[in-house]
């Protein structure tokens, strides 16, 4: 077990190396850089103000050394200053990451705690009205993107109550903390949900025509121990790792999400800073989107290991 | 004539149906039979025959839909069991009456402990804490026989070989002293040599504690080791019905004939072995579309006209043997 946490931590490092190189060069290749953008602003091009300014942000350059330089500094903790607001990136990333992390946690949530039980009950009650009224309903949730539901939940606020929900940076209470997550968390998590519950439908059913099943029923197990503690507890697996993947995807979603609602949050920052080249802003708030998404990844392969007793890690 | 109180089980006209797409078929039709404290009645028949859902009705464990019991009564200790609500019957499912399976390899949950498995059956009908019926799960193992079963308790399924999972199956089976045990097949899946000592040791535990046991096989050396008496089926139907001495002396439906004329027999020295097995012409009907006289008659080498036109009654050959068969004499003239 301890050879395999080291060697799986090995390979995660070696991931996480081939992401930044991908990282670092995809955004070189992208056509033009930060002093580009300004001059062009501008209006006029003094070549020489140009080159100076270049020279000191550093991106004259080889490429070479622009990425060991930002590398070393990564291991070291120094992640630069952003180009734009020429404040510490670390000083301007690191308050956003918990509003980004509260409505990923929030749509995760949502997903597994409203997909899990109605796929159970779709597969409990396949072929009846209610299943498919549910898979009518997940079916809409995989079909409608989420920036698109999050602009229907906008109108339809101002249609029906003449306001919108709006970001609110400083709530008093929990409930309202909860509320000015809630509504686009839901926008991006119907989606999760409709996803995780499909998933869970069809691994129950797959379940529930196991023979173990037909044992715990002989044993005079009640239809709720049955379904909940005998079927989900196998029908678990193909869930988790949908769920984690979805973790890494949600990244995705929230761009659209925390623009529409106008959510000072990671997401919606580092589309800024793509388009203004602001490289050090970029860089690490990719780097660090790569490690939540690779240690979630262990997170899951852990998880297997306590939900299903036949997978053990071996050196 | 036996005592009445000694009846553990009585079936009376038990009726099971399913509906499919191809139409309503009979499963399990008009079948009747009893069980005494203690006896083993072993129900014989080809796959598809109706003794499995003859069991599972028992159990009120028949997946509805596509299957339903349709009419009859089963009696258990003196309690109508299809006038049972659900949650009367979970309360003697696992606890009165229980049964093993065939497939020992899929029927434990891969992912509970062997212990947790029979601690839930205990504690699903007795007022026990977990230590206590933990206590009893692994003096369950023993009992069948399981090697070091304190250890064995806390391993999973997947550790167990085939033979050992069916003795943790019997083991929970057991754990409430049910009076009625069903036995589907629990033997066909495991290695010649494991067999004979599940066998023996179901038939072992039955005399312990005085279960009646339904044994269900194709098996007719089975048949012969343990039951006491026996009864056939044939497409849903009971054919025939006899002690064991009874049937095997003498047979009186030509279908059990020709069971008992499949089982190879090994040549005595020096005798060349059959160039062919003795085999049953033809197969199974299709349940649902029943011909309107014996369903055995087409694969009959006895069968005249009435066997076509109708169905014969079970008739009684004397000693409790019964026979459905118009031509029952004959078969014992044959014979």
């Amino acid at each position: 077990m301890f050879a395999y946490l080291v060697r799986r931590l090995f390979l995660m490092l070696v991931t996480l190396f081939g992401i930044s190189i991908v990282i670092f060069f995809l955004l070189r290749i992208v056509p033009g850089n930060i002093v580009d953008i300004l001059f062009a602003a501008a209006g006029y091009v003094d070549p020489a103000d140009k080159a100076n300014l270049e020279k000191e942000l550093g991106i004259d350059r080889p490429l070479i050394v622009q990425y060991w330089h930002w590398i070393s500094g990564f291991l070291r903790g120094d992640f630069g200053y952003s180009y734009v607001s020429e404040k510490p990136a670390l000083q301007e990333i690191l308050p956003r990451i918990p509003i980004t992390a509260r409505l990923a946690g929030l749509a995760l949530l949502f997903s597994a705690s409203i997909g899990i039980p109605l796929g159970v009950i779709s597969a409990v009650k396949q072929g009846t009205r209610l299943d498919y009224a549910l898979r009518v309903v997940s079916l809409s949730g995989l079909s409608l993107p989420s920036f698109w539901l999050g602009l229907l939940i906008l109108t339809a606020s101002v249609a029906m109550f003449g306001q919108m929900p709006i970001f609110n940076p400083n709530p008093r209470t929990w409930l309202e903390a909860f509320a000015t997550y809630a509504v686009p968390a839901a926008a991006v998590g119907f989606r999760s949900a409709a996803l995780t519950m499909r998933i869970t439908r069809s691994s129950m059913l797959e379940v529930l025509r196991q023979d173990y099943i037909r044992t715990a029923r002989a044993k005079g197990a009640s239809d709720a121990a049955v379904n909940y503690h005998h079927a989900l507890k196998n029908a678990i697996l193909p869930v988790i790792t949908v769920i984690g993947i979805e973790a890494a995807f949600l990244i995705g979603g929230l761009i659209v999400t925390e623009t529409v609602f106008n959510i000072p949050g990671v997401a919606r920052f580092l589309v800024e800073a793509i388009r203004w080249r602001d490289y050090p802003i970029v860089q690490n708030l990719v780097m660090f989107i790569a490690v939540v998404v690779v240690f979630a990844n262990f997170t899951v392969d852990m998880l297997y290991a306590v939900f299903d007793p036949r997978i053990r890690y071996t050196d | 004539m036996t005592n009445k109180s000694d009846l553990v089980l009585d079936v009376k006209n038990l009726k099971t149906v399913f509906f499919t797409n191809s139409g309503l078929f009979k499963a399990v039709d008009d079948v009747s039979f009893t069980v005494r404290r203690g006896e083993t009645l072993a129900i014989v028949g080809e796959s598809g025959c109706g003794k499995s859902v003859t069991a599972l009705s028992l159990m009120r464990l028949v997946p509805d839909p596509p299957g339903r019991i349709v009419g009859g009564s089963v009696t258990l200790e003196g309690t109508d069991l299809l006038a049972l609500d659900e949650a009367q019957m979970r309360a003697v499912r696992g606890n009165r009456i229980s049964m093993i399976f065939q497939e020992p390899m899929t029927s434990l949950n891969p992912v509970m402990r062997i212990g947790d498995q029979i601690v839930e059956a205990v504690r699903l009908h007795r007022n026990l804490s977990n230590k206590e019926a933990q206590n009893i799960a692994v003096e369950m193992l023993r009992l069948v026989r399981i090697p070091e079963p304190a250890r064995r308790a806390r391993e999973y399924p997947h550790q167990l070989s085939g033979g050992m999972r069916q003795r943790a199956m019997i083991a929970m089976a057991l754990a409430c002293r049910p009076a009625l045990l069903i036995a589907d097949e629990p033997t066909t899946a495991l290695d010649v040599t494991i067999q004979a000592q599940i066998l023996a040791l179901i038939l072992d535990l039955q005399k312990e504690l005085g279960t009646g046991l339904v044994l269900i096989t194709h098996d007719l050396g089975v048949v012969a080791q343990t039951a006491q008496r026996v009864i056939v089926m044939y497409a849903g139907r009971k054919v025939e019905e006899a002690s064991v001495e009874a049937l095997f002396a003498a047979p009186k439906h030509p279908y059990t004939r020709g069971l008992m004329a499949s089982i190879p027999a090994v040549p005595a020295s020096g005798v060349a072995a059959p160039a062919r097995l003795n085999e049953i012409p033809g197969t199974v009907p299709s349940l649902v579309r029943l011909p309107k006289g014996c369903a055995f008659a087409p694969r009959c080498k006895l069968a005249i006209k009435r066997c076509e036109a109708e169905y014969p009654p079970l008739a009684d050959w004397g000693g409790g043997h019964l026979a459905a068969c118009w031509r029952a004499e004959e078969v014992a003239e044959v014979a």
